[in-house]
């Protein structure tokens, strides 16, 4: 079961009402929100996901069940054009290799749930921002900890809160998983 | 200003007669890339629908106010909506009946020639797929030959110049579209020929056809010969009809020659391929006009809409029947291969009658440009 924030029935509608439908559902969810999109039209899939593309949504992806495809969109929030502040850093391929190195480093991945299901670093915890203040006693103080989003914004935001926090290791990772590389799997 | 419904068949009229015509295709950017409507004098642009729902405004001057316009979109649905958007916008154009979904499938046919005793051959010319299939007709019989999965046009054809089919043949087993040629036999209780070294794992009945059989078509006998010719498919198999012309199945077209890798054994096939065209065809006569399954692209087209040339321009023209070093042949047809077929393997396993998907999920695989051939 993937998390979103609102769900649109577009069922048994033949394209271009999928997409208009969703046009119009996206346009009155607020940034970084979930929209699920139940359709029946195959060739949804190919059409929302350039459609995202062409609007800078971000397209998650599609689960195919029985004659339904759930497709997940998330609204685009500007996120990147937030100025980032968490001094602590480390790029993509760094931890690649501290992966490489240490099969125990801890992986926080602070993006929606949706977001994880369809694609994260394998044993990577997931643990959405918002949720982040109220699941704080789920991880240790001392271990170092990095800190993964899609762009290293939402990353960067934990990471101040969770040193505020009194946690004492935090590492942001940029950019994250928009340009990962490494390894990936996915919960579906 | 009106919206206007344009059929395939219209479509299919203009680009065999070289109108102009100007398509504003509203699909995704990729499935545009993958296939689309080509004619000579034909000019198109994608611009997909979800880009022009808030307004067209940003594309009228680019669509040509003196020329025919049909807006194209896969099943037709949203290719009425922006039509109805350039007709508020002051526009007569027009959109396309079924969409890409109803190109596909529209066959036209066009009559090749006369054989003797009366006898026709036709052609049909599926524009949108590049698959060509053929009804010989003498003395009230017809025999299908490589048929697609559009079975009621064969049927409807028949019906109409008054011919009972009584023989449906495949010149191989089909791994770009699924062949009617069952349910055809089914409905008319005709025979059904297939090469057995290609059938080996079908899960029905049918009449082997070898190197050698000769089936007769009406009392005034029109004959088709098998001609085994292996090399797109172990069993592909060759038929010469009424001594006049030469049906090549997926072994030579008009400007490529067949690959050998779709059943999956491109370096074990390639010599029986060479073998096939560089000694077997040559000892035919040069006047047998050569009946492919396929083409690649419209310029292989002739003015009446027709795809065939004679065996003797090939052998001189085409760049595959001329490699005269067989290690750069087999290099160009096992290294140079297009991406295979969309769902071809399920495209086999159809005409195997191992799987039986629905008529949607049959659209769907076939839908997307063929790829049958190496140049």
């Amino acid at each position: 079961m993937i998390k979103s924030n609102s769900v649109l029935d577009a069922k048994g509608l033949a394209c271009p009402m999928p997409i208009v439908k969703t046009k119009k559902a996206m346009s009155s969810l607020e940034a970084g929100a979930v929209l699920e999109i139940q359709a029946t039209d195959k060739g949804s899939t190919a059409d929302l996901k350039a459609w995202a593309e062409s609007t800078g949504q971000q397209y998650l992806g599609t689960v195919e069940e029985g004659s339904v495809l759930k497709h997940y969109l998330r609204k685009s929030s500007g996120e990147e054009q937030i100025e980032k502040k968490h001094k602590h850093v480390i790029s993509n391929n760094e931890l690649i290799a501290q992966l490489e190195t240490n099969k125990n480093t801890i992986v926080l991945d602070v993006r929606e749930s949706a977001e994880y299901a369809f694609h994260h670093i394998p044993n990577a915890k997931s643990l959405p921002l918002e949720e982040l203040e109220d699941r704080l006693s789920e991880m240790n103080q001392d271990d170092e900890i990095y800190v993964i989003c899609r762009t290293g914004s939402r990353s960067d935001l934990a990471a101040q809160k969770l040193t505020s926090a009194g946690f004492k290791q935090v590492i942001n990772v940029i950019p994250g998983m928009s340009k990962w590389e490494g390894a990936v799997e996915s919960t579906l | 200003m009106s919206v206007n419904e344009m059929t395939a068949k219209e479509v299919a009229r203009k680009v065999i007669h070289k109108d102009e015509l100007f398509i504003l295709d509203v699909r995704n950017e990729s499935d545009f890339n993958d296939w689309k409507i080509e004619g000579e004098n034909i000019a198109v642009m994608n611009t997909p629908y979800f880009d022009l729902l808030d307004g067209v405004e940003e594309i009228l001057d680019k669509i040509p106010a003196d020329k025919e316009v049909l807006v194209v979109c896969a099943k037709e649905g949203s290719s009425l909506l922006i039509a109805e958007m350039l007709s508020d916008a002051g526009r007569s154009v027009s959109y396309l009946k079924g969409g890409m979904k109803a190109w596909s499938e529209h066959l036209e046919p066009v009559k090749i020639g006369d054989l003797s005793n009366g006898g026709v051959i036709y052609q049909f010319v599926r524009l949108g797929k590049g698959c060509l299939s053929y009804m010989v007709v003498s003395d009230g019989e017809a025999a299908i030959i490589d048929s697609t999965r559009m079975t009621d046009v064969y049927l409807e054809f028949a019906d109409h110049i008054d011919a009972t089919i009584t023989h449906v043949l495949d010149t191989h087993l089909h791994a770009d579209h699924i062949s009617g040629g069952r349910q055809i036999a089914k409905k008319t209780n005709a025979a059904y020929w297939l090469p057995p070294k290609d059938a080996a794992e079908v899960q029905f009945e049918y009449q082997p056809l070898e190197d050698g059989n000769v089936v007769t078509i009406g009392n005034t006998a029109i004959a088709i010969h098998a001609l085994y010719s292996p090399g797109h498919t172990i069993g592909s198999t060759s038929f010469v009809i009424d001594e006049k012309y030469l049906l090549s199945g997926d072994i030579l077209f008009i400007d490529s020659i067949g690959r050998p890798d779709l059943a999956g054994l491109a370096e074990d096939w390639v010599g029986d391929l060479r073998e096939t065209l560089y000694s077997r065809y040559r000892q035919l006569s040069d006047e047998l006009i050569v009946l492919p399954s396929h083409f690649m692209i419209i310029e292989e087209l002739n003015d009446n809409g027709s795809v065939a040339r004679k065996l003797g321009t090939l052998l001189a023209e085409n760049h595959g029947l001329n490699m005269t070093d067989e290690k750069e042949f087999r290099a160009m047809v096992t290294g140079n291969l297009p991406p295979q077929p969309h769902a071809y393997q399920e495209i086999r396993e159809t005409n195997m009658g191992k799987i039986t998907p629905d008529n949607e999920k049959q659209r769907e695989m076939e839908i997307g440009p063929n790829r049958c051939a190496v140049r």
